[in-house]
């Protein structure tokens, strides 16, 4: 379970947003929302422990995530607004290196089949300079869709780029998620329907 | 008088004590350079071997001596902002840095003027000017990395992991300077002074290098008075100043 | 832990792989460095052996600097970064991982091809078995350094510049021993205290510069 306790955050010495508390349960999604600006990315790099908030707590499981660490960071897959690509590697390359990084080894049949669900069949062995926008995103997300997911995902504008097709299976895998009991937590400004448990919105201009 | 030294850790409650810091440190300066300036140049008697160029290391050596104090003392200011995440210890040292950067400057600039006479050139790769030299670079290399930062508490916390890893260093580059120029035999006269110095001498000096903490103290308690104003000006209480900024 | 040591190094010398003209630019800078340096002051041949050993490693020190800018940079500008910091390891790992690439991409290079360079500057057997020990130990003692201050300097503008105003004073303790040993050696001295020296600079270096390497990147990510 993630607990957030009156979460406070600063750009510069400009206050961004403060007293955000929320809590989000196995199965739960939440859906932060707000206009440029408003500090939705921050919000998702405080929770995943890179950025230092000015005031309040995260907890994970009831203990702040400072204090586990890699312990927290070992149940997390964060997808921000970069890819996360190297150009010079091909996307399966991508895929490989990332998931061994994040502790996620995968074999080799496993990543072109991860490529491949992702709509990228016969470009897993591109350099991802050749790719464009929308294929590049979809190699960034093709971790979601590997074996064994870690338990919460933080994702930032998972949708931007993609198509309509890419979209509604994005969706479904999300689903897919939630309902094994999962957590996520995303910004977007595509209007998407995901089935969950327990959807929460939280506003952070209001 | 017991003070509560907490209250003074909040920058809106130390603005208007240092306020009233400032003149008095700036007096004891004026005053013991004052004296340290007669003592040096009226009372303290002629060097039999060099003369009266020697009298220059009534500045050369407080200011030498202050340069690499204050980059202890900014190191340590910049830890306690890291450590205890406090704006005002990293506001400390950020306003030590320039004169630091000073000191090492007119100790470079002294150390010139006493070499000429002495050794017959401006620079001579003296250990001692040496490490001063890389002083100054270690100073320089704070301020840049300061003032490229855009965000002010990232740009205090980079420059304060510079500063520790620089205060790891000085003693190395120190000796290893200092090692070097053993090795490679430069100068033949330091500028440590002779066994038997005179005892006006040294009250001299240690006048000068009490002048020369007073005025550290004041430049920074100024300089931290204009970096709280630019960085609090949102802030609800310099509103309520009422003063001329 | 050492599994995702061994992915970090393969990671990099993979990357350093595709583009191995970056690799091969810092190593011939070094050789153009100290090429010129003859050009500048003459072929004197006496002259020369005695400026060999500051000049080899003046050219180290500039050539090792110079990669500086792709430990960090690039990884911070597309965002991999952000995933190396969050990977489920200490980061001082990750750290030490991408200083050890470094180092075999542009470090070892240098120690490799320096006997050459000695070479052309005449410098005796004994010097330059001692160049190669002095180089052995101390470029990955400038890599370490060196991380510091691209850390420090990483998404910063103008931080090229930079890096070399932060990391270039923070070198001189191996420049100094480095090319002590050498000259030491050239002379006909033992110089095994120089390079005991340069070990023990080194032991410090791997114990404390990945440490402070990691605060300094989780600074710059914020």
């Amino acid at each position: 379970m993630l607990e957030v306790i009156d979460l406070g955050c600063l750009r510069g010495e400009r206050r961004l947003f403060g007293g955000v508390s929320f809590k989000l349960m196995p199965g739960g999604l939440i859906w932060v929302q707000g206009s440029n600006g408003s500090g939705k990315t921050t919000l998702l790099r405080t929770l995943c422990g890179l950025t230092q908030a000015m005031a309040g707590t995260v907890h994970w499981r009831g203990e702040p995530i400072q204090r586990l660490g890699e312990d927290y960071r070992r149940e997390l897959t964060y997808i921000g607004h970069a890819n996360g690509l190297k150009e010079d590697f091909s996307a399966l390359e991508n895929l490989r290196i990332a998931a061994q990084l994040a502790g996620q080894s995968i074999s080799r049949e496993a990543g072109v089949e991860a490529l491949q669900g992702s709509g990228l069949a016969g470009r897993e062995h591109l350099p991802v300079k050749f790719l464009s926008q929308g294929q590049r995103r979809r190699v960034a997300l093709a971790r979601l869709r590997l074996a064994h997911p870690r338990t919460l995902w933080l994702l930032d504008e998972p949708f931007n780029a993609l198509d309509t097709r890419a979209v509604a299976d994005m969706q479904h895998i999300m689903e897919n998620h939630l309902a094994q009991g999962g957590m996520i937590a995303l910004t977007t400004h595509q209007d998407v329907d995901i089935q969950a448990a327990d959807t929460r919105t939280l506003r952070l201009d209001a | 008088m017991k003070l509560n030294w907490f209250k003074y850790a909040a920058p809106a409650t130390f603005y208007p004590l240092a306020g009233k810091l400032i003149p008095w440190f700036a007096l004891a300066a004026a005053g013991l350079t004052v004296a340290g300036l007669y003592l040096s140049f009226f009372v303290a008697p002629t060097d039999f071997q060099q003369g009266e160029s020697y009298r220059i290391i009534f500045i050369h050596v407080p200011a030498a001596w202050m340069s690499m104090f204050i980059y202890i003392v900014m190191a340590g200011w910049a830890a306690a902002g890291l450590i205890f995440n406090t704006r005002l210890s990293s506001m400390m040292a950020s306003a030590l840095a320039p004169t630091g950067a000073l000191f090492t400057f007119i100790a470079l600039w002294t150390g010139a003027l006493w070499g000429k006479p002495t050794w017959g050139a401006w620079w001579v790769w003296d250990a001692r000017l040496t490490s001063e030299l890389i002083l100054l670079f270690l100073y320089m290399g704070f301020m840049a990395l300061h003032a490229a930062i855009d965000d002010p508490r990232r740009a205090d916390r980079a420059s304060a992991v510079l500063a520790l890893v620089g205060v790891v260093n000085v003693p190395i580059i120190y000796f290893s300077v200092k090692w070097w120029n053993t090795l490679h035999q430069g100068a033949s006269v330091s500028m440590t002074m002779a066994p038997k110095m005179a005892a006006t001498m040294l009250l001299g000096m240690l006048v000068m290098a009490l002048a020369c903490w007073m005025y550290s103290i004041a430049a920074a308690l100024a300089r931290v008075r204009c970096i709280i104003l630019e960085r609090e000006q949102q802030a609800e209480w310099i509103a309520n100043l009422g003063e001329p900024a | 832990m050492m599994q995702t040591l061994r992915y970090v190094v393969f990671r990099d010398l993979l990357l350093a792989m595709r583009r191995r003209a970056d690799v091969a630019t810092t190593l011939f800078f070094f050789v153009i460095v100290a090429s010129l340096f003859p050009l500048g002051v003459g072929p004197d041949p006496k002259l020369l052996r005695v400026m060999a050993p500051g000049i080899l490693w003046v050219g180290a020190l500039l050539a090792s600097m110079l990669s500086l800018g792709r430990l960090f940079a690039e990884d911070y500008a597309d965002g991999s970064l952000e995933q190396l910091v969050l990977a489920p390891e200490p980061l001082t790992l990750v750290v030490i991982g991408k200083v050890v690439a470094h180092w075999l991409v542009s470090g070892l290079p240098l120690v490799l091809i320096s006997p050459v360079i000695a070479l052309q500057f005449d410098l005796p057997r004994e010097a330059m078995v001692t160049l190669l020990l002095a180089l052995l130990l101390g470029t990955p003692l400038l890599s370490l350094i060196g991380a510091i201050g691209a850390a420090l300097t990483v998404g910063v503008r103008g931080g090229g510049v930079l890096i070399s105003l932060l990391v270039l004073p923070l070198y001189v303790p191996v420049l100094i021993f480095g090319a002590g040993a050498v000259d030491a050696s050239a002379m006909g001295m033992e110089a095994g205290g120089h390079l005991s020296i340069l070990g023990a600079l080194l032991l410090l270096g791997m114990v404390l510069a990945p440490w402070a390497t990691a605060a300094a990147l989780r600074i710059s990510l914020e």
